[in-house]
């Protein structure tokens, strides 16, 4: 059965139809590469799984049951994480304090209710080593390169036992190294069963990593295939036009 | 020799010595015992309980206040508004209490007037966007005027049936000999400091500090935390002019005039950043010592009192110059 399954989803902004009767459903497990050019329509997808605003029509199931969110929280709740292009992290903080922002970890001492630093720099460190990230739960994201600032944005998804993970430009502003470093985190999500849902400009990304491919134009879906049996050529063609669609 | 990726992962980089060496405050605290040394080698006055006494007194109004303004800077906003709720609350407290109502009446609507203040700084800078810079600023002036309005401006010194009460409130020594204001000061920089590390208020302050989206983001009620941090802004301007009356034993409209920028001086000094996302409340009180000892060298040593500003201007500048190494340093 499927994880998520989108049904005819549509959003409009006035007059602008920004997604336009969009339908997909993944698997567990499995990897998506969700591709198309800028205004094609991939954000606003994005941000309606992610509960940032309700699609205009169509409706979203999760685990066969309908979904209904107003609030990223919703998501968080409903098994839905998402890795932000930005990262949302505190320069000034460390990677334990950024992974358990908003879900801080307390011990009681006497009444007194105090933050559980032990237990949060442990449990820190076991998601990076589950991670095969050499990020160190002490250090301030500050001092930290690309990829493992993308190790602490993805550890956060690992605090809840999420179903699916969506990735907005994991690689983006990184170098080369480190998109490999995000390749393989991506597969070790997948590893465990998890859902990834990766947005991104960058063919070679989700041709690596992906196992279906859906493509955008216009905020319609054009293509919806297996990764095996497109190549970039073809998917390039889809997103700039040259192709009509598959 | 190789080293697997556990050994990596479980050298600790902060020791508690690197990350002491790193404070500001500690720094600044280093200054500070480097300068009493002096003093007390170079002048006959310097190392006497009565001065000792009037320096830990005089520093912690500004300390108190700087404890609540730090709060502030940490979140990455302002509050210039503080000297005058200082002067406003110690006038609202003479006032109530001029009038015939107890001790405990007078501090209680003197820290209601405090909190409402904070309140309405706070919802116009989180819920309506306003810059903390201008609303504080407006607020600077109104508090001032209301503190004249509730007065007629003139000057109150006769605090009804709990005038001894309140004289010994602000100018007693209950504990060991130590001024009560400083006694004051310690518990209130205990309670801050304890916030800012081992709850999670504190940790989302440096969070929102460090970057307000991403707080928003992972779920930090970024708005509600900004309104009480301005409410505890002003309520630390509130308690430090509540002791600064009962210390004084009379209540001027001019009192805490210009008082916002020592405070905000003491902050920087003692390490928090304008930028917002680092500061402590060490740093505030070592800051606000600095300054007060500063102030009190200079008179000691004779030198013309128009040039404190100077001293205590180069300092800010120094310590701002020490954070924007930093900066540099970690950016490379």
């Amino acid at each position: 059965m499927a994880v998520l399954e989108l049904s005819n989803i549509s959003k409009h902004f006035g007059a602008i139809q920004a997604v336009n009767d969009v339908s997909f459903s993944l698997e567990a497990g499995e990897v998506i590469g969700l591709m198309g050019d800028n205004g094609a329509g991939k954000s606003t997808l994005v941000k309606m799984i992610a509960g940032n605003f309700a699609p205009s029509e169509g409706t979203m199931r999760m685990d066969g049951e309908p979904l209904v969110m107003h609030h990223p929280v919703d998501a968080r709740r409903h098994g839905i994480e998402i890795v932000h292009q930005d990262l949302a992290l505190c320069n000034n903080l460390t990677a334990a304090a950024n992974v358990f922002l908003g879900r801080e970890l307390y011990r009681w001492i006497g009444p007194i209710r105090v933050l559980d630093y032990a237990t949060m720099y442990r449990r820190s460190g076991e998601i990076f080593a589950e991670l095969k990230s050499e990020t160190r739960p002490r250090d301030l994201i500050r001092n930290m390169s690309g990829g493992q600032r993308q190790a602490v944005a993805i550890g956060r998804t690992r605090l809840s036992n999420p179903k699916v993970v969506l990735m907005d430009e994991p690689t983006a502003a990184i170098s080369v190294r480190q998109v490999a470093e995000v390749l393989s985190l991506i597969k070790r999500l997948r590893d465990q069963g998890i859902t990834v849902v990766l947005i991104s400009h960058r063919m070679p990304d989700v041709f690596g990593v992906a196992d279906r491919v859906i493509v955008l134009r216009r905020g319609t879906k054009v293509a919806d295939k297996r990764i095996d049996q497109s190549s970039p050529e073809e998917v390039t063609g889809l997103i700039t036009g040259a192709i009509e669609g598959v | 020799m190789s080293v697997t990726l556990d050994q990596t992962i479980a050298q600790r980089q902060h020791t508690w010595l690197t990350s002491l060496l790193k404070s500001q405050a500690f720094w600044v605290f280093v200054a500070i015992i480097v300068a009493c040394l002096f003093l007390t080698v170079a002048t006959d006055s310097f190392a006497t309980s009565k001065n000792i006494f009037n320096i830990t007194r005089n520093v912690t109004f500004t300390a108190i206040i700087a404890l609540g303004m730090t709060m502030v800077i940490i979140i990455g906003g302002i509050d210039l508004s503080v000297g005058s709720v200082l002067c406003l609350s110690s006038m609202v407290l003479a006032v109530t209490m001029h009038a015939g109502f107890g001790l405990e009446v007078g501090i209680l609507v003197a820290v209601v007037t405090s909190l409402a203040i904070g309140a309405f700084n706070g919802v116009l800078i989180a819920y309506l966007g306003f810059p903390p810079f201008v609303v504080t600023l407006g607020m600077l002036s109104i508090a001032r005027s209301l503190a004249m309005v509730a007065s007629n401006n003139t000057v109150v010194f006769e605090f009804g049936p709990d005038h001894a009460r309140l004289l010994d409130l602000g100018g007693g020594a209950w504990l060991l000999g130590i001024a009560n204001p400083v006694l004051y000061m310690v518990a209130l920089a205990l309670i801050v400091g304890f916030v800012l590390k081992w709850t999670k208020f504190g940790r989302h302050l440096y969070a929102i500090g460090g970057n307000e989206h991403a707080a928003t983001l992972t779920g930090v009620p970024v708005r509600p935390i900004k309104v009480v941090v301005y409410m505890l802004s002003a309520l630390s301007a509130g308690i430090a002019g509540i002791v600064q009356t009962g210390w004084l034993g009379a209540v001027t409209t001019n009192l805490g005039t210009g008082m916002e920028l020592q405070v905000i001086a003491a902050a920087v000094i003692g390490g928090a950043s304008l930028i917002g996302g680092i500061g402590g409340a060490t740093g505030a009180l070592v800051g606000a010592a600095l300054i007060e000892v500063i102030r009190n060298s200079l008179g000691l040593l004779g030198i013309n009192a128009f040039w404190q500003g100077t001293f205590i201007g180069a300092c800010i500048i120094i310590a701002v110059a020490f954070e924007r190494v930093r900066q540099m340093r970690s950016s490379d």
